[in-house]
């Protein structure tokens, strides 16, 4: 176990070797590469930009709850309202399917499952970092380690956009190229969901004791 | 920039991941662990069909979104097989307290 200096200089150091980092990418590596974009170009905000907002307030406070919560059932409610959230951004970005597959699967297959887990394992109390700080630091630090490169790169690229015309139905475009360039892709997917099946089957059973 | 274009979907896209990142490294309940992968799926879905959306012609990056919630799904599935048979074995799904490689 290390002492608490030790622990103090540890940290210390680790900080200063992610902030250095942070500040040595963003500043040598993303800057120079990006021209200079105007950031304040756009028009006023329109009824769909407030509910663009509002998705991503639900999203990202849904993933905070994931992040941050004590009790494991509100990470799972924070996990739903993230899966929900996406799924509305997803209507944003004009794709039908992918939304509705998302609520479909995400949320009533996957968070479903993990609610089954949670209270079928549910004889743990202290499910986060407690008040020793040195987990919740390591939060923080990973925290401070990615958003400011990822935002960098997400708002000083010049991005080239195209002009979107008419939103389509995506089913049928979805279902010709799953088809057409798609088609190794798919095999290999039903083929992974099969091996999926039979490994959750054969890892979940209880074992037979033998007396 | 208040008019919606790329950039705000690649921030939320982000944010997403930086706390799934946050949520697998410090949670202590293996479901929880998977609960971040989850965000962490999301997140790269998410950048996926903005691109998709703004930059791409087609639908080659709702096709992918789809293969990544198909995996998505059948990893929390194995995962999720996986933390029962830990709780089967060690009577608790603490991370540090599964660190035995067979009983």
């Amino acid at each position: 176990m290390k002492s608490n200096v030790g622990k103090l200089i540890f940290w210390v150091v680790v900080s200063a070797l992610v902030i250095g980092f942070v500040v040595a990418i963003t500043g040598r590596a993303i800057l120079p590469a990006a021209e200079a974009a105007p950031l304040t170009a756009g028009g006023a905000a329109g009824l769909p930009d407030v509910v663009f907002y509002a998705l991503a307030a639900v999203t990202v406070a849904g993933a905070a709850g994931v992040a941050l919560s004590r009790n494991i059932l509100w990470s799972a409610i924070g996990l739903l309202a993230a899966l929900l959230g996406v799924g509305g951004l997803y209507v944003m970005l004009s794709a039908d399917f992918l939304a509705v597959t998302q609520l479909l699967i995400y949320i009533g297959g996957v968070l479903v499952l993990v609610l089954f887990a949670v209270m079928l394992t549910n004889r743990i109390v202290d499910v986060n970092v407690s008040n020793v700080s040195a987990g919740l630091y390591g939060g923080v630090l990973i925290f401070v380690a990615t958003i400011p490169v990822l935002l960098t790169v997400a708002l000083v690229t010049p991005w080239r956009l195209r002009a979107i015309g008419e939103a389509a139905y995506t089913t049928g475009l979805i279902g010709n190229a799953l088809l057409t360039r798609w088609l190794l892709p798919f095999e290999v997917a039903s083929l992974i969901l099969l091996a999926t099946l039979i490994g959750a089957v054969v890892t979940a059973r209880k074992e037979i004791k033998a007396d | 920039m208040l008019q919606v274009s790329l950039p705000h979907y690649l921030v939320v896209g982000a944010l997403l991941f930086a706390f799934g990142l946050v949520t697998v490294s410090t949670r202590r309940n293996a479901v929880g662990v998977l609960m971040g992968v989850e965000l962490l799926l999301n997140a790269a879905n998410v950048n996926f069909v903005a691109f998709n959306h703004y930059v791409m012609e087609g639908v080659s990056g709702q096709v992918f979104g789809l293969f990544v919630i198909v995996l998505a799904a059948a990893e929390a599935a194995v995962g999720l097989a996986i933390v029962l048979a830990i709780f089967q074995t060690f009577k608790t799904i603490d991370v540090r307290e599964a660190d035995l490689m067979r009983e």
